[in-house]
C-alpha cells in the first residue's frame, strides 16, 4: 500500500535525509521525498498499520533533520 | 516570502549592520570578543542549536555541524593567536544564512511559478437545482449529471455535450492556443476553458477519473521518480561531506606533526587548523543537492506548459539520450482518418461520380463509406437509392437514379466482369461502374499530418540517427508515406503483436547508450509503448489507456511536439550536467586552494553560496521552453 503524505522541509539534502531515515524505519517498504513539491511517498510492508509507522517515520525523520515536519 | 524568510531577512540585516557599526569602535581584548559575539549569536544561533542537536542524535557531518565548527573554530583561533579577527566567523555564517535564505525563496518561488503552470484544477462543478444555478464540489457529481459551463469557467468533469455551442480555449491542457469548436454531442474534456456560450454537459467520468485529475496527478507526482543524475547526486553528496571533514581532520593534525617531528620547523597548528576550518566551510554539498533536482522540476514544468507531459526525471533522462524513433503510422503521421484523395480515369463528371459512390454506399457506416459521404459533402436524399446490396469483402451495388451502381475494389469488377484501369497510387481504391460500363476509380487514402515531413526533419536536426515507421497498413501504402516523409526504415503489414517483436529486434540491435522512443497513438500500441525504452502517446486528450502506458504524453497530436519534447528532455540535462561539474568543479578547486593555503574562509564562503546561487538561477532556466 502506498499513501502520500505533505512535509514540510528546508532544504534539499534534509530531504534526502529524511528520505533515508524513512527507508530504514521498520514497516516501511520503500520511500520516496519529494522536496520539490514537498511530499512523502511511503510504500508499506504487508502487515503494517501505516498509522503506527507514519508515527516512527516521523520521529526518525525528526531525529536526522530537527526542523522538518510531516503532516500526517 | 513565508514568515520564517521575513524573520531571516530582519536577522541578516540587523547582524550585518551591527558587523559595519563594531568596525567603527575603538575596542580590544575581551571586550571587543564579546562585542563581537553579539551579531555572531544573532545571525548564528539556530545553526549552534541545531549543530548540538544533531550531535545529541548522533547526526554529525550535516551542514550545521559544519558550519558551527567552521565558526567556532575561527573565533577560537582568533582569541587564541589574540588577532581579534572576529569577523571572518561572523561573516561565514552571515553569508551561508544569505545562501541559505535565496535558497528556500528561489525554491518557493520556482515552486509556486510551476504550480501557477499547472493551474488548471477546477474548483466547483455547476448544477442546476430547481432552475438556479449550484456550486458544488467537483468530487461530488456523479456519472450522468448535467452539469452547466457558464463562458469563462474551466470544463470540471469529461462530458459530454448535450445543448449549447462554444469554443474552448484548450491551451492549458495542449499549451496550443488555438481554440476549439464544440457543439452538441461532441465529446468534452476537463481541463479547457469554455469562452463563448453556455454548454450543458452530460458528465461520462467521476471526477477522480477525469482528463484534468488524471494530468494533475501525473504532473504532482512526476519529479518522485528520480533520475540517474539525482541517485548519483544524493549518493555523492553522502560521501563527499563525511570524506572533506575527515580531510580537514587530517589537514589540521598531519601536517604540523609532519613539520615538528620530521622537518624540525615549528609546527604552526594555528595555520594548518585554519585551513582545515577552510576546508569544513567548503564541504556543504547544497549547490548540488538542491539544483539537480530544482532542474528536473523546472524541466517537466515547462514541458507540461507546452503540453508535453513528462511521467518522471528518469523519462526526461532518457528522452534525452534518445537515437531512434519508432512510429506508428496511423494516427501518428497519418490522421487516421479516411478522405478522398483523387478520381481518377473517370468517363463522367468528378463530382457526378462521386455523388453516385457516397449514394450507393449511404447505408453502409463504414470509415470509407463516411469519407464518400464527407467528400460529397451534401445532405444525402437516400430515397434516390434503392436495391443496395453489399458484396461482403468487394464493394456494393445500387440502383440510383434509376442507373444500376457499382462500386467497390478489383473482386467486384471481375465479380462483374467489367475491366478495369488498376491505378498507381497507394490507397483504398473504389472502382466505380455506371450501367455495367466502367466509369473510373476514387482513391481514398489516410491523409499525411500537415506537420510530418517537418517533424521528422526536426527529429534528425536535433540529432535522431534513425526513423523507423511501423504500421498494419499494406506495403504500397507504408512505403508511400515513408519516402514521402523521409523515414528510414518501414515495417509493413504488421499485426500488434509483430509490432512489440519488431520493437524488440530494434532494441537489441541498437548500441550503448542509445535509447530507443516509441510514438504512437495510445489506441491498441499499449504493449509496444511499454515495451521500448521510452514511450510517447500522441494527442492524449480524453485517451486514459494512452496517459497509462505511456512514459511521455502529448497533450497535442501534433507530431512537431515530439521533437519538441527531445529538446526540452535534452535543455534540462545540458543544464543538470552543466550544474554538476561546475558545482563539483568549483569545490574541488577551491578545496585544493584552501589546502596550499591561498583560499581563505572569504573565498570559501563566497564559493559555497555564490555557486549554489548560480547553479539555482541556472536550474530555473529549464523552465523556459517556449522558444525550443
Amino acid at each position: 500500500m502506498k499513501k502520500t503524505y505533505k512535509i514540510d522541509v528546508d532544504c534539499a539534502n534534509c530531504a534526502n535525509k529524511m528520505e533515508d531515515a524513512a527507508k530504514k524505519t521498520e514497516g516501511v517498504k520503500d520511500a520516496t521525498v519529494n522536496f520539490m513539491t514537498l511530499k512523502m511517498i511511503v510504500e508499506f510492508a504487508d502487515g503494517h498499520d501505516p498509522k503506527t509507522v507514519m508515527q516512527a517515520v516521523r520521529k526518525n525523520c525528526k531525529k536526522v533533520e530537527d526542523d522538518c515536519e510531516i503532516f500526517l | 516570502m513565508n514568515k520564517k524568510q521575513k524573520k531571516m531577512l530582519i536577522r541578516i540585516i540587523i547582524a550585518a549592520l551591527l558587523l559595519i557599526g563594531l568596525n567603527f569602535i575603538p575596542v580590544s581584548g575581551i571586550l571587543k570578543f564579546i562585542l563581537y559575539l553579539i551579531p555572531y549569536l544573532i545571525i548564528g544561533y539556530d545553526i549552534l542549536l541545531k549543530a548540538l542537536k544533531g550531535i545529541k542524535n548522533r547526526q554529525v557531518f550535516d551542514e550545521n555541524f559544519l558550519m558551527a565548527i567552521a565558526t567556532v573554530g575561527a573565533i577560537a583561533l582568533a582569541l587564541y593567536e589574540q588577532s581579534g579577527d572576529y569577523i571572518e566567523a561572523i561573516a561565514v555564517m552571515l553569508f551561508y544564512q544569505i545562501g541559505e535564505l535565496f535558497q528556500s525563496y528561489a525554491v518557493g518561488k520556482s515552486r509556486r511559478n510551476i504550480s501557477d503552470l499547472m493551474d488548471i484544477r477546477p474548483d466547483y462543478a455547476n448544477i442546476e437545482h430547481d432552475g438556479k444555478l449550484e456550486k458544488v464540489d467537483p468530487d461530488e457529481v456523479a456519472i450522468g449529471t448535467m452539469i452547466i459551463v457558464q463562458p469563462g469557467e474551466k470544463v470540471p468533469i469529461d462530458g459530454i455535450v448535450t445543448e449549447g455551442a462554444s469554443t474552448l480555449n484548450t491551451s492549458a491542457l495542449t499549451g496550443e492556443s488555438l481554440p476549439r469548436e464544440v457543439k452538441s454531442g461532441d465529446e468534452i474534456i476537463s481541463g479547457c476553458i469554455n469562452m463563448t456560450g453556455v454548454l450543458k454537459i452530460q458528465t461520462t467520468k467521476e471526477f477522480g477519473e477525469s482528463t484534468v485529475s488524471k494530468i494533475l496527478d501525473l504532473v504532482e507526482n512526476a519529479s518522485s521518480r528520480k533520475s540517474k543524475s539525482e541517485d548519483f547526486i544524493s549518493k555523492f553528496a553522502r560521501i563527499y561531506t563525511p570524506a572533506v571533514c575527515f580531510a580537514a581532520l587530517a589537514l589540521a593534525i598531519l601536517p604540523p606533526i609532519v613539520r615538528m617531528l620530521f622537518m624540525g620547523i615549528p609546527a604552526a597548528w594555528g595555520t594548518w587548523i585554519y585551513r582545515a576550518l577552510t576546508f569544513l566551510v567548503i564541504s556543504c554539498p547544497c549547490a548540488l543537492v538542491i539544483s539537480i533536482p530544482l532542474s528536473f522540476f523546472a524541466g517537466i514544468g515547462g514541458a507540461s506548459k507546452s503540453g508535453v507531459l513528462v511521467k518522471g526525471s528518469n523519462y526526461l533522462e532518457t528522452l534525452s539520450q534518445t537515437k531512434i524513433v519508432v512510429f506508428d503510422k496511423t494516427g501518428t503521421l497519418t490522421q487516421g482518418v479516411f478522405e478522398v484523395d483523387g478520381i481518377h480515369h473517370n468517363q463522367i463528371e468528378g463530382a457526378k461520380l462521386l455523388e453516385y459512390a457516397a449514394l450507393a454506399e449511404s447505408a453502409s457506416s463504414h470509415p470509407i463509406s463516411k469519407s464518400l459521404q464527407k467528400a460529397h459533402g451534401r445532405e444525402i436524399d437516400r430515397s434516390r437509392v434503392s436495391d443496395i446490396r453489399e458484396i461482403s469483402g468487394n464493394g456494393i451495388t445500387a440502383c440510383v437514379d434509376g442507373h444500376q451502381i457499382a462500386a467497390g475494389n478489383d473482386k467486384l469488377m471481375e465479380h462483374l466482369g467489367i475491366s478495369y484501369i488498376s491505378c498507381h497510387s497507394a490507397g483504398t481504391i473504389i472502382h466505380m461502374a455506371i450501367d455495367g460500363k466502367y466509369a473510373g476509380h476514387i482513391v481514398i487514402s489516410d491523409i499525411v499530418k500537415p506537420n510530418s515531413k517537418a517533424a521528422i526533419e526536426a527529429l534528425k536536426k536535433s540529432g535522431i540517427k534513425k526513423t523507423v515507421m511501423l504500421t498494419g497498413d499494406i506495403a504500397k501504402a507504408a512505403d508511400h508515406v515513408a519516402s514521402q516523409l523521409h523515414i528510414d526504415t518501414v515495417y509493413s503489414q504488421l499485426l500488434p503483436a509483430d509490432k512489440v517483436a519488431k520493437v524488440e529486434e530494434l532494441l537489441n540491435t541498437k548500441s550503448g547508450n542509445d535509447k530507443l522512443a516509441f510514438v504512437g497513438d495510445g489506441i491498441n500500441d499499449a504493449p509496444v509503448l511499454r515495451r521500448a525504452d521510452i514511450g510517447i502517446a500522441m494527442g492524449a486528450m480524453g485517451s486514459d489507456a494512452a496517459i497509462e502506458a505511456a512514459d511521455v504524453v502529448l497533450m497535442d497530436d501534433d507530431p512537431m511536439q515530439i521533437s519538441k519534447a527531445i529538446k526540452i528532455s535534452k535543455k534540462c540535462l545540458r543544464i543538470v550536467y552543466e550544474n554538476i561539474v561546475f558545482a563539483i568543479g568549483i569545490k574541488l578547486i577551491c578545496l585544493f586552494l584552501g589546502a596550499i593555503g591561498i583560499a581563505n574562509m572569504w573565498l570559501a564562503i563566497f564559493a559555497d553560496v555564490g555557486v549554489m546561487i548560480i547553479a539555482v538561477l541556472n536550474a530555473i532556466r529549464a523552465l523556459f521552453v517556449k522558444k525550443l
